[in-house]
């Protein structure tokens, strides 16, 4: 009898408790809950995300470099793959992304309908993704370098991972790739191995590299492994505007496309210098690229490689800041 | 079912037992078979005998699940369900976490310092006060004081909630016997499911972010609290409760009075293991959002940058060596009662209190409230040398024994693979009657069901390649553990020396949260699936070394003083008395290494251990959370296959 006492006296307080979450205090919108760690202590922050990418990574240390030292900011950076990157983005978690290699989906989602984020305008750098053979292959093989050549080479290109396939070798599973979609409608004998991450993959490129092995290889420019390891690209069949609309049924190339930046809607209006810093960075290939050696190539701190480039390149990034 | 199970004692006697043992298994494979040759032959007719599992038993269900998924994110900001329930728990999340983290951060670094100090000091004493002070002026050291505020801020609220939540359905479970039965089976199956899989209902919900990973970890977290809580309210002295009752008291009052009192060591073991657990979570949790420590660990493992990773693992190990070692002194200090005055009671929280807030104030009027920007090594860079060098020296081509990276290679080419193609070319029926029959053989009609179940689960799902591939990986790093924990076990049963160089080791590494183990392994043997049997090898070892040399260690004395006296010499002693007798232990062994390699090897999906650890990564990195709750919910079956087909049948009966 005690016991049940207890017990309805443990209900009610739950049922309690549960009312006043449910009724009392209104509504609470979970999309315009920023990140707790931001803007502590009084400090200016900016969130920005990093894709696992080094030419993101320089993107980020140069903006965070010049918004610590020119701006006085505190930069959080966050990495978060590149879908959920847009999701922390509408909901102000995170407050920008510096490169976006395309996400038709999500723009028409979040810019168009729900109006959380806002375009930034361009990066100023041109990506390009594509199947690439390492240039000693191709030189012995020219015509492995046309898609309808491919299967021919399957039987060089197979490894224990591909199941008897020949294999054609991605990267990170976040990445832009329609390349299973690929394989399939071009009827290629290849099958598509993830590595799981960029680093294991560049490992496994530079590996393949000394021993001047073939390997057929999803990558994309700009990218500084081209300068160590020399890559031809396999041409598809020609892109055309909306080939790729449908997921399943794309056999055309990657198109080329003018990376772009995109920030929270709330912090384009209200980030003062930052947001404005950040719509203005806008860099070429080959600065991005320098930075971007630095720390993948020679092993500095993404820090120490920004504060290289700042100091050798003013009179682009001045350009950047807020005019006062 | 009426044969009686063998228990665990009756198991490990021999001689009538045995035979009774021989009895009960054929009592249950025999009918077990009868019924096999009926459904083989069926189930071969309807569906073709390929080894793969048939399609037309399989439930697409990518279509629901990813519908679901884009109403959750188009409905997020106006749905009454999110804006009255999931929006508040969201905010309060987010609330209480920033609250926590804007109170470390205006005590600064010395404050929050002299805080851990001295709340070691009342509860362990001087030494550990000092272990604690260093461990955390190394986080600063590192460079790492900021993530480790946020990991802690994250912990902190997790804890509180994790405490509440358990000891709530630890008390419900205590009091009544029905909801005891209720909750126990789905505490239990709780307890032996991999971290990874706690990941994606949440981030459905919720998004990326800090509120997800706050409820990941408590629902992680909860169920030791809850079990231990239940635990030590039952096993209560029957003799005080009588006394206390027969002095008149309300419910209540003996709740209050005696049954928790009697009940506080219990409870404090369940803070203990919460605590660990929400660690070990909070780190993994990066991986949806996290951040702090487990963030930076994340970025530098995709990066490969060992170094990076490292500086942001050892401060993950420094508070996990300090959590554990305060609250088991916490646990152990309570019959204590040698303490100085000043230390006990409510003067040494009012002592403790003083200093924080003496050192807090000061730090402030110093001005240094963040850590000195001077004050850090930075140790990612040397550390990539060393590893650079590794690879360079030791990676490949070492003459004679080889090097890693070829140890890594011959792995999986001489075991994995050969394993996996075994596994992948099995049919599919043929596997599931080894299930059946493993889990008959050790447990009950029940568990093999269950064991089945699952399973069959796997297959209508649709992943049944991945999972077997992760199930590859599983059993290759269970089968290396056993060997090595077996023998380190038995050497450590042996010899008391060996057992004292074992101990502190042990003891550090069951500690460390699991992600810690992915980057020595990654150092070692590059990216694949070989490193991530190693790490799961390594985080299985020291529960298996320590069940083993308990189980062997308390083996009647009798016994052996008898086997000795006719003349056995040590090998003889050891095989022919001690791991007989030894015999549940080494299964609960076994148990414990298969729960524990899976979680790890699913991590692995972070370092190239692809299958379904992968897919639930690729499920979280694309937004295509139909692919990863699949993969989610097949890990959750591969694990209740596991658990179940190796479990101890003590385990069911026991208390």
């Amino acid at each position: 009898m005690r016991i049940h006492r207890i017990h309805r006296k443990i209900a009610a307080l739950a049922s309690a408790g549960a009312l006043v979450a449910l009724t009392g205090c209104g509504a609470a919108d979970m999309t315009k809950q920023a990140s707790p760690y931001a803007n502590a202590g009084g400090t200016k922050t900016v969130t920005l995300s990093v894709q696992s990418w080094v030419g993101a990574q320089a993107n980020v240390a140069v903006a965070t470099y010049l918004l610590e030292h020119e701006l006085g900011y505190h930069v959080d950076t966050v990495q978060i793959d590149e879908v959920p990157a847009w999701d922390a983005l509408s909901q102000g978690r995170v407050d920008a992304i510096l490169e976006d290699w395309g996400h038709p989906g999500q723009e028409e989602r979040y810019v168009k309908d729900k109006k959380t984020i806002t375009p930034a305008g361009g990066l100023g750098v041109t990506g390009h993704i594509g199947w690439f053979v390492p240039t000693y292959f191709a030189k012995q093989h020219p015509d492995v370098t046309d898609w309808r050549n491919l299967n021919k080479y399957a039987d060089q290109l197979r490894t224990p991972e591909s199941g008897g396939k020949g294999q054609l070798l991605d990267g990170s599973p976040s990445y832009v790739t329609n390349d299973k979609a690929l394989v399939d409608n071009l009827k290629l004998d290849y099958q598509v191995v993830f590595s799981g991450s960029e680093a294991a993959q560049i490992t496994q490129i530079k590996q393949f590299a000394k021993d001047k092995k073939p390997f057929l290889s999803y990558w994309y420019k700009p990218q500084w492994l081209f300068q160590k390891v020399p890559m031809t690209e396999v041409k598809l069949p020609a892109y055309k505007e909306g080939c790729d609309a449908d997921a399943q049924k794309v056999a055309c190339a990657y198109p080329h496309t003018p990376l772009q930046k995109f920030m929270n809607a709330d912090f384009a209006r209200d980030g003062g210098d930052a947001a404005t810093l950040l719509k203005n960075f806008a860099w070429t290939t080959e600065q991005q690229d320098e930075v971007a050696m630095m720390i993948a190539d020679r092993k500095m701190s993404p820090e120490a490689a920004a504060e290289k480039w700042v100091e050798a390149n003013g009179p682009t990034w001045r350009k950047w800041l807020p005019k006062k | 079912m009426t044969t009686t199970t063998p228990t665990a004692g009756s198991l490990g006697r021999g001689g009538p037992s045995a035979l009774l043992r021989n009895r009960t298994v054929t009592g249950k494979l025999l009918p077990f078979a009868v019924f096999a040759a009926v459904l083989v032959p069926l189930a071969l007719t309807r569906w073709s005998g390929s080894a793969v599992w048939p399609d037309a038993l399989t439930v697409d269900l990518s279509g629901p699940l990813g519908g679901a998924s884009d109403w959750i994110i188009d409905n997020r900001d106006h749905h009454p369900l999110f804006l009255y329930f999931f929006g508040h728990i969201s905010n309060a999340v987010v609330l209480s976490v920033r609250g926590v983290y804007l109170l470390l951060l205006a005590v600064g670094w010395a404050g929050v310092t002299a805080a851990a100090g001295l709340i070691a000091w009342r509860v362990a004493g001087i030494r550990l006060a000092l272990t604690t002070a260093v461990a955390f002026a190394l986080c600063g050291v590192l460079g790492m004081w900021v993530p480790t505020m946020q990991t802690l801020a994250l912990m902190v609220v997790a804890v509180t909630a994790s405490v509440l939540l358990g000891a709530v359905l630890g008390l419900a479970a205590g009091l009544s016997d029905r909801v005891y039965r209720m909750t126990r089976p789905l505490l239990d199956t709780m307890q032996v499911l991999p971290a990874f899989a706690y990941l994606l209902p949440v981030v459905l919900i919720f998004g990326i972010g800090v509120p997800a990973a706050v409820l990941a970890t408590v629902v992680y977290a909860a169920p030791p609290m809850a079990r231990l809580t239940a635990l030590g309210l039952r096993e209560a002295d029957g003799g005080v409760m009588e006394a206390v009752s027969s002095l008149g008291a309300t419910a209540w009052q003996r709740l209050l009075t005696a049954r928790l009192p009697l009940a506080r060591k219990q409870l404090l073991l369940g803070l203990n293991q919460t605590i660990m657990m929400a660690l070990s979570m909070a780190v993994i949790a990066s991986v949806i959002g996290a951040g702090g420590l487990g963030d930076r660990v994340y970025q530098a493992l995709a990066s490969v940058d060992v170094g990076a990773a490292l500086a942001a693992g050892l401060p993950i190990v420094l508070l996990a060596v300090v959590l554990d070692r305060t609250t088991n002194a916490a646990g152990s200090g309570l019959d204590r009662t040698d303490l100085p005055g000043f230390r006990t009671g409510w003067r040494g929280w009012a002592l403790v209190a003083l200093g924080v807030a003496l050192v807090a104030v000061a730090g402030r009027l110093a001005g240094r409230l963040e850590w000195p920007s001077g004050g850090t090594v930075a140790i990612a860079e040397p550390v990539n040398r060393v590893v650079d060098w590794m690879t360079d020296h030791l990676y490949s081509g070492v003459p004679v024994i080889g090097g890693t990276a070829d140890w890594a290679g011959h792995f999986t080419t001489w075991i994995l693979d050969p394993l996996r193609g075994g596994l992948q070319a099995l049919p599919w029926w043929v596997l599931l009657l080894i299930v059946a029959a493993l889990a008959l053989l050790i447990g009950t009609w029940q568990t093999a069901l269950t064991a089945v179940l699952a399973m069959g689960a796997i297959g209508v799902l649709g992943v049944w390649k991945p999972s077997l591939d992760t199930l590859s990986q599983v059993l290759a790093a269970v089968a290396v553990t056993l060997v090595i924990g077996f023998a380190a076990g038995i050497a450590a049963a042996r010899s008391s020396r060996v057992e004292a160089l074992l101990r502190p080791v042990l003891d550090v590494f069951q500690t460390l949260p699991q992600f810690v183990y992915l980057i020595p392994v990654v150092a070692l043997f590059g990216v694949g699936r070989a490193p991530a049997v190693a790490a799961a090898v390594v985080y299985a070892l020291p529960a298996v070394v320590r069940i083993t040399t308990q189980g062997l260690r308390h083996v009647d004395p009798a016994a052996l003083e008898s086997a000795r006296s006719l003349g056995a010499t040590g090998g003889q002693q050891l095989r022919q008395v001690q791991l007989p007798l030894a015999a549940p232990a080494l299964r609960l062994a076994l148990n414990q290494g298969v729960v524990l390699v899976l979680a790890v090897v699913i991590i692995g999906g972070l370092v190239g251990g692809g299958a379904l650890g992968y897919d639930v990564v690729f499920g979280l990195a694309q937004g295509d959370l139909a692919t990863g709750l699949v993969a989610g919910a097949a890990i959750v079956c591969l694990g209740l296959m596991l658990d179940r087909v190796t479990q101890p049948t003590e385990r069911r009966k026991g208390a």
